[in-house]
Order: structure tokens, then sequence, then C-alpha cells
């Protein structure tokens, strides 16, 4: 690893004139990638600045009924709190589904949506990778991709994003609000990251030296009838292969309300606006449900190793869907 | 201007098991590495140095975490709590205890990783937090009971390389039964730890 320096701050305007000075530091928050990256050589900051003890760690329910997430809660505060649990469960079962209790209880909200790609040749140095390294080459194409992207990737990219919280958040039209020395901003999360194309190294529309500060959830009723559901290779702490945030509101057996986010499949937390355009005023049957997820699914361009994925985020949708009507109407 | 090179180490304090120990570490120090290497504190084990296995585990703040991917100098001010500070004198850890009584290891290597990590289970479970396979998340649902299903969930962040997982289960059970009934009963453990 290489050497680094160390500081610690107490509030927002300190950590960004930092990170404004030193093009090469990094923020610290959990760390549990961060630290990961700079053991492998990924990752080579000249300076941490370590934003855990920033004032952001609290979970505000808004008079609207919607919330104000600060960047620095960790993952098991946001899954334990009761308002995330009543008004969007979706979001606590995300947040649940990822990692472990150790990791959980040091990962924070702002750390989890900046996370680097799990893709095995990002991460191994010796490899080339567009994403590491702009014009390298990207081995995954032709390579091991089993559980790479289906949607939204290019010939320079195919890596997936590895986070199940911003699935779910981004079902619920989040926004991220982020401080520079120049002042703040804000950016919905559906927007947050750039699309791949030749740029694969480029991530996030964020500014150079960004703190995002809090993310926003608006008030979502249709968010109290809502689901997360990950498929893995393996029971529990493992990454997805693919993962379905979905929310439904029914009424006489129509969909009045629905909000469907794949995990798993693209470079960002895919939103599924094709399939919930689909949706609207259809009758809340499986029927329906496959053709939305058809909707979707024409999109998808499967590499030779990963074309199960269609199949299963399509019997993800009608699945998680039925089980959201049923609830809805019981 | 070009930032000054910032210094690559720091003196620091850490507070172990209640007791204050100062270092001067290179700031790429693992909590995990300054416990073995630099205080001799070797309870706590390496396993795979990524936070993949939980053999590290240890309580920052009374929470588990993997402390191979805690910096040391990013420690500072926490309240650490490694397996050499779990037993009160020389009476152990109910979920110690419970561990040794129905065999919940093989080779023990990945085992104090597991105690950490149960001892943090029950008390996550006893405040109310649902976990990934708990049906219905919302706080005005019943808490789920401690089952099987639930600790295998909740511990899956310890792998057991000897695949000792029944027996470690059945410990986290009786461990968090144990626990349950010193706390109800209010048992004079102030008295031990004073010991």
């Amino acid at each position: 690893m290489k050497e680094f320096g160390y500081q610690r701050v107490f509030d927002v305007s300190g950590a960004v004139a930092l990170l404004d000075a030193d093009p090469d530091a990094r923020f610290l928050g959990g760390g549990t990638n961060l630290v990961d990256l700079m053991k492998t050589g990924v990752e080579r900051p000249a300076r941490l600045v370590d934003v855990r003890e920033l004032p952001l760690d609290t979970v505000e329910l808004m008079r609207d009924g919607g919330l104000r997430i600060g960047a620095t809660v960790t993952n098991s505060d946001l899954a334990a709190h009761p308002e995330v649990r009543r008004r969007y469960p979706a979001l606590a079962q995300a947040v649940l589904a990822g990692a472990s209790g150790q990791l959980r209880n040091m990962a924070t909200v702002g750390g989890n949506l900046l996370q680097r790609t799990r893709c095995g040749y990002f991460a191994d140095v010796t490899k080339p990778c567009n994403k590491r390294v702009p014009g390298s080459g990207c081995p995954a194409i032709k390579g091991e991709h089993h559980n790479h992207a289906i949607l939204g990737a290019s010939d320079h990219c195919v890596a997936t994003h590895p986070s199940d919280m911003g699935v779910a958040l981004t079902a619920f039209d989040a926004v991220v609000s982020y401080e520079t020395a120049d002042g703040p901003g804000e950016v919905p999360l559906s927007w947050l990251y750039l699309p791949v194309g030749d740029t694969p190294h480029r991530e996030t529309d964020l500014p150079q030296g960004a703190l995002i500060t809090h993310v926003t959830l608006p008030p979502a009723p249709v968010a109290a009838n809502s689901r997360y559901r990950k498929v893995r290779e393996r029971a529990s702490y493992a990454f997805a292969i693919g993962s379905i945030a979905a929310a439904l509101d029914v009424q006489d057996g129509v969909v009045r309300d629905v909000r469907l986010a794949f995990g798993a499949v693209a470079s960002r937390p895919w939103r599924a606006r094709a399939a919930e355009r689909v949706l609207a005023g259809a009758p809340a049957d499986a029927e329906a449900f496959a053709a939305a997820a058809d909707a979707e699914l024409t999109a998808a361009r499967p590499l030779p190793h990963n074309g199960y994925k269609v199949t299963l985020m399509r019997n993800l949708v009608v699945a998680e869907l039925t089980r959201l009507a049923e609830e809805a109407t019981r | 201007m070009a930032p000054a090179t910032p210094s690559t180490h720091s003196a620091i304090s850490l507070n172990i098991n209640g007791e204050k120990r100062t270092l001067s570490v290179d700031h790429r120090t693992t909590l995990l590495d300054a416990l073995r290497e630099r205080l001799d504190m070797t309870g706590t084990k390496k396993g795979c140095d990524q936070g993949q296995c939980g053999a590290c585990t240890v309580l920052l703040d009374g929470r588990r975490a993997v402390s191979c991917l805690q910096l040391a100098v990013a420690a500072e001010g926490r309240e650490i709590t490694t397996i050499e500070g779990m037993a009160a004198g020389d009476q152990l850890h109910p979920v110690q205890q419970a561990f040794l009584d129905l065999d919940g290891y093989q080779c023990g290597y990945c085992t104090p990783g597991q105690i950490c990590s149960a001892i943090a289970v029950i008390e996550e479970h006893a405040a109310g937090w649902p976990s990934a396979v708990t049906d219905d998340v919302r706080p005005e649902a019943a808490p789920p009971p401690l089952s099987a299903d639930e600790i295998r969930e909740r511990m899956s962040g310890n792998l057991c390389r000897c695949g000792a997982y029944v027996s470690i289960v059945e410990a986290v059970a009786r461990g968090a039964a144990e626990t349950q009934a010193m706390t109800s009963a209010d048992l004079p453990q102030t008295e031990e730890a004073a010991a």
C-alpha cells in the first residue's frame, strides 16, 4: 500500500477545503471498500480525510413524510430505523441484503453510493481495465462476465454497480445533496451515474472534491407496500446476480402506482421506467407484469455467459409484483 | 500551489478492553495488525485480510466490525473490545462457555471472531434489529424469534473453514438464552467483573 496522510474532520466546510487543496486526497467513511482497494493498489490516495465524525449521522422524518438521510449514517442504523422500515420497507430489506453485519456497522450511506464495481478485472491491477486505466481494454467482454451488465453497457466496459441500497433509493426517487468548496449542489440519484460510453472511468456527475452530505427521499405512499428481492450464488453474504426493488399500489384490480428498479444488471442501479409506463393503469395480473418486464428488457444486450439474467429479471418482476399485488389487496 | 506532503505516521492512543495503549503507527496499519503485531494481542485472528471471512471481528463502540478494514489511526477515540476483553476475570462470557460446551468449533481459528460476532448478534436481536430473513421488517410487526435461520443469516459474515456451523448455531442459540437469563435475573455480573 502507498503511504498516505490522515486527517480527521469535524465540519463539512473543512472537509471539502482539504479535498479542494489536494486532488490526490480521498474521503474515508467506513473504509470497507476504499481500504480494501488501497491494499490491492487500485486506489492510491496521498491523503485520507476521515469524515466519519461529521455531524451527518441522523435520519430525519420530514414534514411532508419524506426522509432526509445523513451521508455518514451507517447501513446498520439506516436498516434499523423505524421510519425507514415503516415507510420504505424495501430500502431496509435492500440494506440488510448487502454485505455482513460487521460491514453494515462500518459502511456509510455516502460511501455505499460511491463504492466501486466488484468486476474481477477492475480489482486486479495486473489486468487491463478501461475503468481503472482508460484505454487499456476490457478483458471481461471476451472473458469472465457471467455476472456482468446486460443493460446500458458499452464496448468499453460491462461492469455492474454492486449496491443493493442504491437500487431501493433509485426506485424511490432519491436526491443526492453534496457540498463543494464552491458551494452546495444536488442531483437526482438516477442521474448521478454517468452513461458508460467510452469513458467508464468517469463514474459520477459529482464535481471534483464533492462530499455527499445527504440523501433525500421524497414522500411515496406506494413505498409502504414494497419489497427488495436479491438473488445470489449462495444464500447470504454475496453480491447479487440480479435484484429488484418493487413497490405497488392496486385499486379494484388495477395498478394505481408502481416503482421498479433493478440491481446487478448495469453500471448503475437501473430504474425500470419502461416497465412502469406499461403498468400504469394496467390490470394487476401476471400477464401485465410479464409484458412490463419484456418492455424493459427489450433493451438488454446480454453477453455469451450472462443471458440468464434476462430470464432472471423477468421472473423477478412477475414474482415480486404478484406477491405485492396479493399483499396490497389483503 | 501543490499541497504540502502530509505526514504518514501518527502517535495514537487506543482504548482497548478498557485500557489505554499508546503507540506510533504508520497510517497504513490496520487495527488488526496493530493488535497482533504491535500490542501482542493475538486473540484477534487474521484470515482473509480483505473483509470477507470475519476472523478478525472485534467490537467498536459496542458494535461488531472487521478489524482488517479498520485503520488503526481511525480507531483512535473509539472503545475497542477484543476477545481478550469478553470474560469477567475467570468467568467466561456465556457465549464463550456455550461454544466450549457445545463444541462450536473444530480447529478454533475462526472462533474468536465467531464469538465476538455472536455477542453482538445477540445484542442486535435484543434491540429489535431485523435481518435479511425477517419476513416483515416493519416496526409494527412482532420481532422475529432468534431462530436457527435468523442465526445463520446474522452470522453469515463469519466463515468457518472446518464447517462447524451446526454446533456454532447451537452455541449462539444457547449463548443468547443464557445472556437473556442473566440479564433478566440481574445476576451479580459486576462482582465478577470486579473480582
